[in-house]
């Protein structure tokens, strides 16, 4: 019966076994590249991207002839064609798409590690630009009903007619029944953001580099979709990253230190809908998180304690504070109280998160940013570095079909 | 719908404009339209399957029909919009998630429930109103204790 797999039943015994996966430890990222953050690029996403990618690959010591994969999102509005064609690229034989929005981060990094491991390509290179903030702002509603019109994403149909629009008051539901059922002190809130905020102001690259914030600052942030705040929201950015995947054997060669990718999953569970699986049993989690948490713990041979560093995919707070219940890292309900006053979670702390400023306070380039700051903590070079990291969590979004990477040094 | 077309209505977004994609929820809409609230079912095992979908999840049958159902239920979660998203909307308004007696939870709004007064677990029964005249929305209203109960032996 599938409706066992509502209840959760992860079976390792269905599953390849970790020495069968050919992407565990013999891939690595050598190479991080971005543009500038900002709220008003002033440029095209074409631009940006070429910028990202050409960064990227100076940055693994590569040359643009050596780049023979391109990864991307469905939602990239760039054409891969134009990259090809500005850039010069003269040797690409391999490319491929993720749909599911943010989800799709980690499964990008999943896909060209693969194509490497498997001899299909050397050299991969997976890129986002985008304009959020002064071109398409995937956080307003009219946005949604027009995308609408020509996807497959039947469920909103449901939801549109009653003004039930945007991202935000789709995580809404979620926290508003998660808060009932743990009770959840509205006050108790806010403390991932203001860690978040405080690694930015170390950050130059950060779009809220220069703009502090304290936790009555969050308490006294406007309620957009109560139960939550202008602070619990990321930071609409243009804005491009790009990434660099080879083999763990080519990267020993390379520029900088591998970011070796021991585990790499996606996850897909039942009854999932973009951002609105309200039809499960228990609404108060995110299986699809739980689900990819526990493929890449077990293919990589580690559990959460282990982590040094997560670079948790938020593009609203609560969806950071769901992932620490389902990744592990704490108790049902008690994420809340676990980043309470901040200091587990700030770069010091028991679990450092998101030490770039992650997707709030550095910039929202649907994840990309997250896996290039997990890069810099494996190679030491991060502006909130921890000390000593060897194992590095990135996940993508939440709410949707998702993805993640644990990196080694 | 178009963006465009949203602006100058200001009507709610459409379901039965989005075309084919929405034909495996036209019975749903239909039925809206004769003011009644019906889910589909495995013609098989009996699973409700909301949304509805080709077949059966558990036992893959492709059979299945529409049972009208009670059309009442609790809040089971909600959110206000403080800024309203989209003209149609005047904000605050709020969204419900209310889970029907069956088990399917549906997003309505409400009718004559501040957002101050909303409660998760408060009962609610559906009510219909006509938009244009193409067009029929489902909403929810709040349903005293004793409401509950009579049509609950219906069941």
């Amino acid at each position: 019966m599938l409706s066992e797999y509502l209840e959760r039943r992860y079976r390792p015994e269905r599953r390849p076994s970790p020495e069968a996966n050919l992407v565990r430890d013999n891939t690595a990222i050598v190479g991080i590249g971005q543009t500038e953050f900002s709220r008003n690029s002033g440029r095209d996403e074409l631009d940006m991207a070429c910028e990202a990618i050409k960064n990227a690959v100076a940055d693994a010591g590569l040359a643009i002839e050596d780049i023979d994969g391109l990864e991307a999102f469905t939602l990239e509005r760039t054409s891969m064609p134009a990259i090809v064609s500005a850039l010069g690229i003269p040797n690409l034989r391999f490319t491929s798409e993720i749909s599911f929005g943010g989800g799709a981060s980690g499964a990008n990094v999943l896909h060209a590690a693969a194509a490497v491991a498997t001899g299909v390509a050397n050299h991969v290179v997976c890129y986002r630009s985008l304009n959020e903030a002064s071109g398409h702002r995937y956080g307003r509603g009219d946005g949604y009903v027009g995308y609408l019109s020509e996807a497959p994403t039947l469920h909103y149909g449901y939801y549109f007619p009653f003004g039930f629009l945007t991202p935000l008051a789709w995580a809404g539901m979620y926290a508003k029944r998660w808060m009932h059922e743990y009770g959840i002190d509205p006050d108790q809130l806010g403390w991932y953001s203001v860690v978040l905020r405080e690694n930015a102001l170390r950050n130059p690259k950060a779009v809220f580099n220069d703009r502090p914030m304290t936790h009555a600052d969050y308490l006294e942030s406007p309620m957009i979709v109560e139960p939550l705040r202008l602070f619990d929201c990321c930071v609409d950015t243009d804005g491009a990253v790009a990434l660099v995947i080879t083999s763990a054997e080519r990267a020993k060669d390379l520029k900088q230190t591998p970011a070796y990718i021991l585990a790499a999953a996606q996850s897909c569970p039942p009854e999932q809908e973009i951002q609105t699986s309200y039809n499960r049993p228990v609404m108060s989690g995110l299986p699809e998180t739980w689900y990819m948490g526990q493929e890449l713990f077990r293919v990589a041979g580690v559990g959460p304690a282990d982590i040094d560093v997560a670079q948790l995919y938020d593009p609203f707070s609560f969806g950071a504070l769901l992932q620490l219940e389902e990744l592990g890292f704490c108790e049902r309900g008690e994420s809340a109280a676990f980043c309470e006053g901040g200091d587990r979670i700030r770069p010091d702390g028991q679990l450092p998160l998101n030490t770039s400023g992650g997707l709030l306070s550095e910039a929202y380039i649907h994840g990309y940013n997250l896996i290039a700051e997990g890069v810099r903590q494996i190679r030491g070079t991060s502006t909130s570095q921890v000390e000593g990291a060897e194992l590095v969590l990135a996940t993508g979004g939440p709410g949707v079909p998702t993805s993640g990477l644990i990196l080694r040094r | 719908m178009t963006t465009e077309q949203a602006t100058e209505t200001a009507q709610r977004p459409h379901p039965a404009l989005w075309g084919v994609l929405y034909r495996s929820s036209t019975p749903f809409w239909e039925a809206v339209r004769r003011h009644e609230l019906s889910l589909q079912r495995c013609a098989e095992c009996g699973r409700w399957l909301f949304p509805p979908r080709p077949m059966c999840p558990d036992c893959r049958c492709a059979e299945s029909e529409w049972v009208p159902v009670s059309g009442r239920g609790t809040v089971h979660s909600w959110v206000t919009y403080d800024e309203s998203p989209h003209p149609a909307f005047a904000a605050p308004y709020s969204v419900l998630l209310v889970e029907l007696e069956e088990g399917a939870r549906l997003v309505s709004n409400p009718v004559d429930i501040a957002p101050d007064e909303l409660e998760i677990g408060m009962p609610v029964r559906v009510v219909f109103r006509d938009e244009g005249d193409d067009f029929t929305v489902f909403l929810f209203e709040r349903a005293t204790p004793d409401a509950q109960e009579e049509p609950a032996s219906a069941q």
